[in-house]
């Protein structure tokens, strides 16, 4: 009924949406599994339950709570209405201080400790991650 | 004064680009020749930019606090060398140097194009006008460089350190030309576009600025990539943040348009596809530009910066996106409707396949980019996306996008048959063998690493035999090739053999572990011009014995008062050997960070290796005309 180009070009079109869609789903899929949420001490606080997934947790370190060990440091993170206990083995960023706003990923154990796999670093001093001035802003 | 000349000069350039329009407009009704005028108005627009620029140098040089730019990124302790390159190292002058190369390159253009129809030229120039209005306007309402602080300061605020770096100093301008290349493309595209020219012809003209545009490209993020691996002490190259992977989107862009040109160029075919690229590249380069200035990408490299800005790029963006929209829709006729002739087996279905590929890495990079900004407008739920994701997504994929790679050269244009193609196979074979010898002894996911090293392997024999058997007839793409297989074995093979260990400690201790002992044995202080350096001994004797001195370095600058690390890294061509020391505020503890990275000279090399392939192909086109 249809000639044979006709045929091929159908044949291509629905190769191409059928990848298209494919990929885009595939895409979205892994976004699902492999996005690190981002929450505040007081939005720990609160959580209904602690699950086992990676997460970033951000605030101002406490004055006068780094401490050092061979092994690990240990410090507190604090939005100033609610804290929690951190405690990380690994590399320590030079911009990390007491007073000064920090980011770390890592697993939560219950609310109010998080161990951390990462200390994420920021190029400038006077930097503050945007979600810690809301938090810093709305307090 | 110097400011105040950069500004005037500034506010001359862009006057001249009204006269270079008004001409233009006559120009492209009247007569048969390009009018002299309009060249001379390109030139001199170009030189008011440049007389701009060096007068915010100069300012910089002389250390004019009046001047907020110069107050708010430089101070009188800093070395001269960094001095100049604070120039671009902010957001306004980084802005003047976008100008300074898009005047430039619109310059080059018109002398460059001389054989080309009169109209294309001047409409490339006038679709170039618009894009150099927008800048000007952009820098001149929302981030003048040359605005007035009263009263002088006595001492400016200093730059941040750890863009005190002669790599990152020569980053910008090299990725800029990258950049700023791109928007040729676009504007030439775009005139192609109106007057129908989209042809052989125009693929084989505009090819050179393809290439030119590429190269800086891939140079600049190389450059990038090398000073974070040395200077923010992390030890790695990639970290897929946000600021990287918006410089990565154009350059997939790009490089698949390189690829679309000659197919072009070749086959008049993919016409609409390279008109797509063409805008689609500019467009990526406007969108880095804007989300890096903007501050709305949580990034670990983020600096400084202002919204407004953004807003303003955004909606020069899109009323560009806007533009080229109109222009194509209804400007392009698609004159070939006869139907294409695709035939299965032919370097340009090869080429096809594998710019579809790329298209899905950009996508799988736009969305794991920009999903998390949605998402936070939208819900405000706060997320970020990591390696993981990225690495999911494009590793499989990477696998038969490594075997077209290595099959589509070997087919001829048009039609090829697969007879006398028995070693293809043979390589494969030799290259599974070889990786299940590597593989095997390794405590490593088997599987992935298996197939991936495979395709790896198999790209760098087949590009290898190419340097044999074909003579170096197509050497540009070649050496390209060649040094991509490299630096995926590179990455591979680093990834693999890297062990790290990270301790602290503190002066006169020792750690030991299975495989390292390391001693902290002492640190000296040094005083020199702007920073005081901490710097440790530390003696590092592997399981074989061998003794190595490693000499980390803490540099603590007086403006502004930073503390950042300089990491020791030795070099050779096997391996990487890296160690790094942390101050941990108010303790006696000091974090290390010792790291092995075998093959990391080689991910360099074959990066530069990519890009000496397209010199070669620039220099051969100039050679054969």
């Amino acid at each position: 009924m249809y000639g044979r180009k006709v045929k091929l070009r159908f044949f291509f079109v629905f190769l191409i949406l059928t990848i298209l869609s494919l990929s885009i789903f595939l895409i979205l899929k892994s976004l699902e599994e492999n996005v690190v949420y981002f929450k505040s001490p007081t939005e720990i606080k609160i959580l209904s339950e602690i699950n086992n997934n990676k997460i970033r947790i951000g605030g101002m370190v406490k004055e006068n709570s780094i401490l050092i060990e061979e092994k690990k440091l240990k410090f507190v993170v604090t939005d100033f209405k609610n804290e929690i206990n951190v405690v990380y083995s690994g590399v320590i960023p030079n911009l990390f201080a007491e007073g000064k706003g920090v980011v770390a990923e890592g697993f939560l154990k219950d609310r109010s400790f998080f161990s951390a796999t990462k200390i994420l670093a920021k190029h400038d001093e006077n930097y503050m991650p945007p979600e810690v001035k809301k938090a810093l802003e709305e307090k | 004064m110097a400011s105040l000349v950069g500004y005037y000069s500034l506010l001359a350039g862009f006057c001249c680009s009204f006269l270079i329009i008004y001409f233009s407009i006559i120009n492209f009704k009247d007569t048969k020749i390009l009018d002299k005028r309009i060249l001379s108005f390109t030139f001199f627009q170009f030189f008011f930019v440049v007389i701009s620029f060096f007068g915010l140098i100069i300012s910089f040089v002389a250390s004019d606090f009046s001047n907020e730019t110069v107050f708010n990124n430089s101070h009188t302790t800093k070395p001269l060398f960094y001095k100049i390159s604070g120039t671009w190292g902010n957001h306004e002058g980084s802005l003047l140097l976008w100008l300074l190369v898009l005047t430039l390159f619109i310059y080059l253009f018109l002398l460059n194009s001389v054989g080309q129809k009169k109209n294309y030229r001047v409409l490339t120039l006038l679709f170039q006008e618009i894009i150099i209005i927008g800048f000007f306007v952009f820098l001149i309402k929302t981030s003048n460089p040359f605005n007035y602080i009263m009263p002088t300061p006595k001492e400016g605020l200093g730059l941040n350190p750890i863009l005190q770096d002669p790599a990152l100093a020569i980053h910008p301008p090299v990725l800029y030309l990258g950049y700023v290349g791109s928007s040729i493309i676009f504007s030439s595209a775009l005139a192609g576009v109106t007057l129908n020219y989209i042809s052989k012809d125009w693929a084989k003209h505009i090819k050179s600025w393809v290439f030119i545009s590429w190269i800086f490209l891939t140079l600049g993020i190389l450059l990038g990539s090398i000073w974070a691996y040395y200077e923010l002490g992390w030890g790695g190259f990639w970290f897929w943040d946000p600021v990287e992977n918006v410089s990565l989107m154009p350059w997939l862009s790009l490089t698949t348009l390189l690829h679309c040109i000659l197919v072009l160029e070749k086959r008049n075919i993919l016409n609409s596809w390279a008109i797509i690229l063409s805008i689609t590249t500019f467009a990526l380069s406007m969108c880095g530009t804007f989300l890096v200035r903007s501050g709305i990408l949580n990034s670990v490299h983020t600096f400084a910066n202002d919204p407004e800005r953004g807003l303003f790029i955004l909606i020069f963006l899109f009323i560009l996106i806007f533009l080229s929209f109109f222009v194509f829709f209804f400007f392009h006729k698609n004159e070939n409707k006869t139907l294409i002739n695709l035939n299965w087996v032919s370097k340009e279905t090869a080429i096809l396949i594998n710019n579809w590929f790329m298209m899905y890495f950009l996508i799988v990079v736009l969305i794991g980019t920009v999903y998390p900004i949605f998402l936070e407008v939208i819900t405000s739920e706060k997320i970020s996306v990591g390696p993981p994701f990225f690495h999911k997504l494009i590793i499989p994929f990477l696998i038969p996008f490594l075997i077209f790679m290595a099959i589509g050269p070997q087919l001829k244009w048009i039609k090829s048959n697969l007879k006398n193609k028995l070693y293809l196979i043979l390589f494969l074979i030799i290259s599974f063998i070889l990786t299940v010898l590597i593989v095997k002894n390794l405590s490593i996911n088997f599987f992935t690493n298996t197939i991936l090293l495979t395709a790896a392997f198999f790209l760098f024999f087949i590009t290898v035999r190419d340097f044999f058997k074909k003579k170096f007839s197509n050497l540009s793409q070649n050496i390209s090739h060649f040094g991509f297989s490299l630096l995926i074995l590179s990455i591979l093979f680093n990834n693999i053999f890297s062990s790290e260990i990270i301790t602290n400690l503190k002066i006169g201790e020792t750690f030991v572990s299975d495989k390292f002992k390391i001693s902290f044995n002492d640190i000296k202080q040094k005083d020199e011009q702007n920073y005081k350096a901490i710097i440790g001994k530390f003696k590092v004797i592997d399981s074989k014995g061998s003794n190595l001195i490693m000499s980390p370095e803490l540099r603590i600058y007086n403006q502004p008062n930073i503390v950042t690390s300089e990491a020791d890294i030795k070099t050779n061509l096997l391996t990487d050997k890296f160690m790094t020391m942390n101050l941990v505020q108010n303790q006696d503890y000091f974090n290390i960070r010792y790291q092995i990275k075998p093959f990391m000279a080689w991910i360099w090399i074959s990066v530069i290796l990519i890009c000496f392939g397209g010199l070669i192909s620039l220099f051969k086109k100039k050679y054969e005309n």
